[in-house]
């Protein structure tokens, strides 16, 4: 399994780096197989117009059957972009990071996934439970059950 | 009026059940695990087995296979009425519950609709593509449900296609979904395939998908399915393209864990997989059925069948203890397998079938046993510590510790001034402060009263308590006493003329003992629950007689052994093992009785029960 792992992020990589990213997503480092780091810029008019966020993917051996751990980076000057899906502690509640991951999507297609998310935004604020779900969050998002609920946003 | 129940309807669907499960049996016959149970009780029991008696439910134990010829039997009921194969009739009923009524229901009222749920086929006309779900603003979970099924599969081949045209091509160039089902079934692909997944493009890789024509490896696959079936415990799996709804048929995953093309240390774990799948399934079915209970012990695979505990409302009733039938616990076999020759069999499999208490709790019922647990598990340390290191105010009954100072007490709720020693009011100490020599005023008197009454709830619960886990403590030592008394019973050969058959006498004394210990127990959670009056004076009249048998016969069993003494002591033990089993079948079959005529009144509201301010009629 670990091979699996290690090929398919391989052949990514080689993707991303011989075709580049879509606009607005640029890699900024893919040391090993683990974690892996992107900025990510809404391009075009949105509420985000001019900010950058950093993205980062952890992997276990089991990907791409388990789904990469999806958040941003938040600390070091780095902020996470104000969403009502994204937490200040930079966990990101989609549906296609938990239950609806696929294996047949890859790293960029989540980038562009929540690109999109940002770029669709009307409101900026945070998650009504922002609070009281940073107290207690793990260290990882993939252990938290997110309650997916709202298709508009 | 319970005769008109038998009528109605959906009495009829549980006496099909019902038939089902005897028809079942009736097939099989006995069942190994009887027979085995058979001849060892019939060695010791002195009561011939047999009789159910009033205290004991009826139930069957059926084996793994058993329960997979019940699972059999709905699926061809299934194929026979609608018309489907077989694994889309499993699919079918997985979907359901195994509820057969519903299913036929659903599936004359909309077909389409249900093979869709199911997962058995794609939907006709695709759904457009919903947006990613997110969370926040609770809408309704409606939408989330019927269009995840659907979810857009064009969207995630663009984004792929953007960064690997292979993928794209393979993926738009599959061949237009068929509605026979062929699984698995190599997906007609222009060469080479890349698999969408590990991006393996070798020219041996084994592209395979459901009827919704998904090709992925065969690698991939295994992979997908073995981590569904051994991390998330998930039978129903679904295909891997991202929002496809499709569930993998049996065959389609058993091909794929059977497959030759795989190493042998593989092909062991696929077998695994494979074996772990089917306990699913049967776990599953096992759940969904009323009338079935897994066996909770570990490792152990059987279920148990008791219809007649299968309703909430029987278990005002009865106390249906099961036994699946099987002993011990594979691999700790070993450890109590070193009783040697006694050939100790390991504790029977018994349960309750009618809550999640692994042991037998006759005579109380479900609802009483699980109030007491709860209260034991609450209070009874707190109990103890409050009971040794507090007292109450005498004017607001506040708990207070003094932990510390004069006694001089004012409390800090309601500002009363008291004598810790005599806790009297404080105002009558007059100048002889700090030292409190008016134990007899009155004042304190009545004090000391109202805290004693206060006590009191206190006392009677620890009153029942610590008998209890007395009673839970030596049942737990009663592995030593087996020990001891192999080692008696060896002795006996010894010093007498004995055979190995005639000393069994103390073995079965000790598994009386333990049983009884067992009844008693619980007779103190029922005692405790029970209201004063004529009824509870003769249940605790049985209890005590109980008891007192008991305690004369551990006592016999720690007697010393001397050679002159062995006929008289075993006459004695005999003796009295057949009169302890006798007593402690009053004890059941008068509690029981008791339940069926609705005789015991409680002194606290439980489950399935009148008030206790409501019981007179």
């Amino acid at each position: 399994m670990t091979s699996i792992s290690a090929r398919r992020l391989g052949k990514e990589l080689t993707e991303i780096k011989a075709e580049g990213c879509p606009v607005g997503i640029n890699l900024v480092k893919a040391d090993d197989f683990a974690t892996w780091w992107f900025t990510i810029e809404v391009m075009g008019e949105s509420l985000y117009q001019g900010e950058k966020y950093t993205l980062q993917f952890r992997f276990d051996s089991n990907y791409p059957i388990s789904s990469p751990a999806v958040q941003f980076v938040v600390g070091d000057g780095k902020v996470s972009p104000v969403h009502p899906h994204v937490y200040s502690n930079g966990h990101i509640c989609a549906s296609i990071l938990g239950n609806e991951w696929s294996p047949v999507l890859s790293v960029i297609a989540v980038c562009v996934t929540i690109q999109s998310m940002l770029a669709s935004c009307k409101k900026k604020e945070r998650p009504t439970d922002n609070d009281r779900y940073i107290r207690f969050a793990p260290d990882n998002p993939k252990k938290t059950r997110f309650h997916y609920d709202d298709d508009t946003v | 009026m319970a005769s008109d129940y038998e009528f109605s309807d959906s009495d009829g669907d549980y006496d099909d059940d019902e038939d089902m499960i005897d028809g079942t049996q009736d097939e099989t016959g006995e069942s190994e695990d009887d027979m085995d149970m058979d001849a060892f009780g019939d060695d010791f029991k002195v009561v011939p087995k047999g009789k159910r008696k009033s205290f004991e439910i009826e139930y069957e134990s059926l084996s793994q296979s058993d329960v997979e010829k019940l699972m059999k039997k709905d699926v061809e009921d299934i194929v026979g009425i609608l018309g489907v194969d077989e694994s889309t009739a499993n699919l079918l009923l997985r979907h359901m519950s195994w509820n057969t009524e519903r299913l036929i229901e659903k599936y004359m009222d909309n077909p389409t609709k249900v093979l869709v749920a199911a997962g058995v086929t794609v939907e006709e006309p695709p759904s457009s593509p919903a947006p990613i779900r997110s969370h926040s603003i609770p809408n309704s979970a409606t939408i989330g449900t019927s269009q995840s099924g659907r979810r857009p599969t064009r969207s995630s081949s663009k984004l792929l296609g953007s960064k690997s045209p292979s993928a794209l091509k393979s993926s738009s160039t599959v061949s237009p979904t068929s509605t026979t089902r062929l699984s698995p079934r190599a997906t007609d692909l222009p060469t080479p395939f890349v698999c969408p997944i590990c991006f393996d493009d070798a020219p041996t890789l084994r592209p395979l998908s459901l009827t919704c024509s998904h090709p992925f490896c065969s690698g991939c696959w295994t992979a997908y399915i073995s981590s569904k079936i051994t991390d998330e415990a998930e039978h129903a799996i679904r295909c891997m393209a991202e929002g496809c709804a499709l569930v993998a048929t049996d065959t389609f995953i058993h091909d794929l864990l059977t497959a030759s093309d795989v190493d042998p240390e593989e092909a062991k774990v696929n077998e695994e997989t494979w074996a772990r799948f089917q306990e699913l399934l049967i776990r599953h079915f096992v759940a969904s059925n009323p009338n079935l209970k897994y066996c909770p012990y570990p490792a152990c695979t059987n279920t148990v069948s008791c219809p007649a505990a299968a309703s909430k409302a029987s278990l005002t009733s009865v106390v249906p203890i099961v036994s699946c039938g099987a002993r011990g616990i594979p691999g700790a076999a070993q450890a109590s397998g070193s009783g040697g020759n006694l050939g100790l069999p390991g504790k029977e499999h018994k349960f309750c079938f009618g809550c999640p208490i692994e042991s037998d709790h006759r005579p109380v019922v479900c609802a009483a046993a699980r109030l007491w647990l709860k209260k034991c598990r609450d209070d009874s340390e707190t109990a103890n510590w409050i009971k040794s290191n507090t007292k109450e105010c005498s004017m607001c009954m506040s708990t207070i510790e003094k932990n510390g100072g004069c006694n001089h007490m004012t409390c800090k709720k309601c500002k009363h001034e008291f004598c810790w020693v005599c806790m009297g009011p404080w105002s009558e100490h007059g100048t002889a402060w700090y030292s409190c020599n008016r134990y007899d005023e009155k004042a304190g008197v009545e004090a000391r009263d109202a805290q004693s009454r206060s006590r009191a709830s206190l006392e009677r619960y620890l009153h029942y308590y610590n008998r209890w886990a007395n009673h839970e403590q030596s049942a737990k030592l009663s592995l030593d006493l087996y020990a001891k008394t192999e080692k008696k019973m060896e002795d006996m050969q010894i010093t007498s003329e004995l055979t190995w058959i005639e000393v069994q006498f103390m073995k079965k004394a000790v598994e009386e003992v333990d049983k009884c210990r067992m009844t008693l127990k619980w007779t103190y959670a029922m005692a405790y629950y029970l209201a004063k009056g004529n009824e509870k004076d003769l249940f605790e009249d049985n209890q005590r007689d109980l008891e007192k048998a008991v305690e004369d016969l551990s006592e016999l069993l720690e007697s010393p052994i001397e050679a002159e003494n062995i006929p008289m002591l075993r006459q004695k033990v005999t003796d009295k093992t057949v009169y302890v089993q006798k007593r402690n079948e009053i004890v059941l079959e008068d509690t029981a009785a008791g339940f069926l005529e609705g005789r015991w009144k409680w002194n606290v509201a439980i489950d399935g029960f009148d008030d206790p301010e409501k019981t007179e009629f």
